[in-house]
């Protein structure tokens, strides 16, 4: 769907975007992380046309990035903002028709998700008479209604309390299903394990990590596994084929964080420790999305 | 441009819907009538509403007791006391003046508790010098008649000689047209040019403007505004020029009732021999401003007058785009504010004070060449008459001064629209300006 090729963008002194490739698939939702500064506003403004790069390029479906993709993005920016004196529906099917909605559709399609957000009652009332959640509301559908294939959404949970969030992303989640590729951006970790097929990490102007969700978690496993008995203390000895990184103590029951010795398997432990306790979970420590950016991000350059 | 013409349709009606929009068109015009009328009243019931100076008059020359009569403003009684008893009780009097003339009609004195105000001491000196050289002519055997006669004034009708013949020059109408127009000029620019700033302002503080420029190119968005509002100031105007000739029509009718009264008064500002030819001459005069203002030419001082209003908006708006892009809020205007009012400010001024009265000198002439004072100072010298050669040149300056100064502005204006907390100094606009696409 969207190839980037080898992106530089120079601001005077400072280079916010070297050598950056990366590629996202069709239909699938793509996180974009990175923290604060790393290059990821740059990177959607190019991809945006905000700004155009220094060198390298941005492919839309194979065809080089022009104003004629403009209307087949839908654009989300971090900071919010609509009109503040101008009335919610006139604004909407004004933002509408800028990205090349004829007038009719798009009051159409005002009507129907207005209604869907149940929020119709509103399209008469300015943007400063509503709340903060209600205008996030209003933002969001501007930023769908000309049913782009493509969607570029930063931050878009901030602002919404949990049944609205709750709301949002199940309307990001029909879009994807009707063949929309989203392009997520955000520093909540929890949602890019619930919602992202793949992603890519900047850090520092570079692109440091990519893949699917699932093969980075599995390849920074480390063999760190979490067992929990019950009963007495037991204590471990040096035969034991492997080493604790943690014990806590739980109510009546204790739980270990151990990590495998070179050569051992999962099933030693089970061996080592069966006749001596009685165990009530063992599983292997995937680590979350969380600690791997944590960890990715400050590893000395 | 389609998508710009969207951008028009919006700035346009979101202005013109606007209350205050409406409120702007009607008030104005009725404020600007009410107060000329009000001031035409005032003038006309000077005595009434002005402030009658009393003047208590020592003459001990004797030369002034029939001859020196009350004006509007002074009204003059001579007493029979000497200086010393006049001086001496002048406080408790009730005059507001005493004037001492001696015998020999030299040292002259105004007395009075305040300072007396400089238009008060130049009317009593004129009056007195007036009357007393008639004095001293009839003294030296000077037949008075003669002396009418001799103080007749002269006056000198403009003729302008082209091939096709001569013409009255109508100097006191090319006058009065070029100062309005070019005030207008220099006010609109204000006006409407703040508006497009406070616009960018608006949509950079408001956070609109990542999502604007996602769908359309900043250069659309900052032409769409400068056109949007630019049809609004044309508008205003052509609704205040309508709005203007009704409510003239009404207030002119009503004030030509009370005519007769203002030709009384006057006569009676004018006293001597030459009162009644001054005041024909007046009527003269204004019969004759009025008959020159309907000779020159509509059609072509209004097409020049669209010209350099359009193109002088449009360049000053670019900049003042500009500037709204490079700040976050309005009071860090400032700064840049001060380089662009200036050159505008000091065109008006040179303009009202030496363009209007030496149209064809060569400062004029430059001035109405350099695209950012020609706006103004062409449109006082159209009026007096400017050869082809010299408004087609302007006229192609003042184009290509717009499409440059637009071309920076928009350069700087794509990078400041993003650009949030950072201080725009001079130097940083130099560097935005220097960014690539």
């Amino acid at each position: 769907m969207i190839s980037i090729r080898n992106i530089v963008k120079q601001y005077a002194s400072h280079r916010a975007l070297d050598d950056v490739s990366m590629e996202i698939e069709k239909g699938k939702i793509f996180g974009l992380l990175g923290p604060n500064g790393a290059g990821k506003t740059s990177l959607i403004r190019i991809i945006n046309q905000i700004t155009a790069p220094d060198s390298g390029e941005v492919l839309f479906n194979g065809q080089k990035l022009s104003q004629f993709h403009i209307g087949k993005i839908g654009y989300l920016p971090e900071e919010r903002g609509l009109y503040k004196k101008m009335e919610i529906g006139e604004q909407v099917l004004y933002l509408a028709q800028l990205k090349g909605l004829s007038k009719s559709e798009a009051s159409r399609r005002i009507k129907y998700w207005f209604g869907k957000m149940e929020i119709s009652g509103w399209l008469n009332k300015k943007i400063e008479d509503l709340s903060k959640g209600m205008q996030q509301k209003v933002q969001f559908i501007a930023t769908v209604l000309h049913e782009p294939e493509l969607l570029i959404l930063d931050e878009p949970f901030t602002g919404f309390d949990p049944v609205n969030a709750d709301l949002i992303k199940n309307e990001i989640l029909e879009l994807n299903r009707k063949g929309a590729t989203v392009i997520f951006s955000t520093h909540r970790m929890e949602s890019v394990e619930e919602l992202c097929d793949s992603i890519a990490l900047l850090n520092l102007s570079h692109k440091i990590l990519e893949g699917k969700v699932k093969d980075i978690r599995n390849s920074h496993r480390d063999g760190t596994y979490v067992l929990e008995y019950e009963g007495a203390k037991f204590s471990v000895n040096g035969n034991a084929p492997f080493t604790i990184v943690s014990e806590t103590d739980m109510d009546g029951s204790t739980q270990l964080m151990l990590k495998l010795n070179d050569g051992s398997k999962i099933n030693d432990v089970l061996q080592y420790m069966l006749p001596h306790v009685s165990i009530n979970r063992l599983e292997e420590k995937v680590p979350t999305m969380n600690e791997i950016f944590i960890q990715t991000v400050s590893k000395p350059q | 441009m389609h998508k710009i013409w969207l951008i028009v349709q919006r700035e346009y009606l979101s202005r013109v819907k606007k209350k205050s929009f409406l409120l702007m068109t009607f008030l104005v015009p009725i404020l600007i009538i009410g107060m000329s009328v009000l001031a035409a009243l005032i003038v006309s019931k000077q005595n009434e509403f002005g402030d009658v100076k009393k003047v208590e008059v020592v003459d001990e020359s004797g030369a002034f007791i029939n001859t020196l009569s009350n004006s509007n403003t002074l009204q003059f009684s001579f007493t029979t006391d000497g200086y010393a008893k006049a001086k001496s009780g002048f406080l408790k009097s009730g005059y507001d003046y005493l004037l001492y003339i001696p015998p020999s009609m030299t040292g002259v004195l105004l007395f009075s508790e305040k300072k007396a105000s400089a238009l008060t001491l130049q009317a009593i000196e004129n009056r007195l010098s007036k009357i007393a050289q008639t004095q001293r002519m009839i003294a030296s055997g000077i037949d008075t008649a003669l002396l009418t006669k001799a103080q007749k004034p002269v006056s000198v009708d403009a003729k302008q000689i082209s091939e096709e013949g001569e013409a009255d020059a109508q100097t006191a109408a090319a006058y009065i047209v070029g100062f309005a127009s070019a005030f207008l000029i220099y006010l609109s620019i204000f006006l409407y040019g703040v508006q497009v700033m406070r616009g960018v302002i608006e949509e950079k503080v408001s956070r609109i403007i990542e999502v604007i420029i996602s769908s359309v190119k900043p250069f659309q968005l900052m032409m769409g505004k400068i056109i949007g509002i630019g049809m609004v100031g044309l508008t205003q105007f052509l609704l205040w020029i309508i709005l203007s000739l009704v409510l003239s029509t009404f207030a002119g009718a009503a004030f030509l009732k009370s005519g007769g009264i203002k030709t009384e008064q006057v006569a009676q500002i004018q006293s001597g021999p030459e009162a009644a030819a001054a005041q024909s001459a007046a009527n003269e005069g204004l019969g004759m401003v009025l008959q020159s203002l309907s000779s020159i030419p509509v059609g072509y001082t209004i097409g020049c007058f669209l010209f350099y209003f359009l193109l002088g908006y449009l360049l000053y708006s670019s900049i003042f785009a500009m500037i709204g892009s490079a700040v976050d809020n309005e009071t860090e205007t400032q700064q840049f504010m001060f380089p662009v009012t200036l050159p505008l400010i000091f065109t008006f001024i040179l303009s009202m004070n030496f363009v209007i009265h030496n149209p064809d000198s060569a400062l004029s002439v430059w001035l109405s060449m350099i695209p950012f004072t020609s706006p103004i100072a062409m449109m006082i010298r159209i009026p007096f008459g400017v050869p082809g050669w010299q408004l087609a040149l302007s006229m192609l300056l003042m184009i290509l001064g717009f499409l440059f100064t637009a071309w920076v502005a928009a350069r700087i204006y794509r990078v400041g629209i993003l650009m949030y907390g950072k201080k725009a100094s001079y130097k940083e606009l130099a560097k935005w300006f220097m960014y690539k696409e």
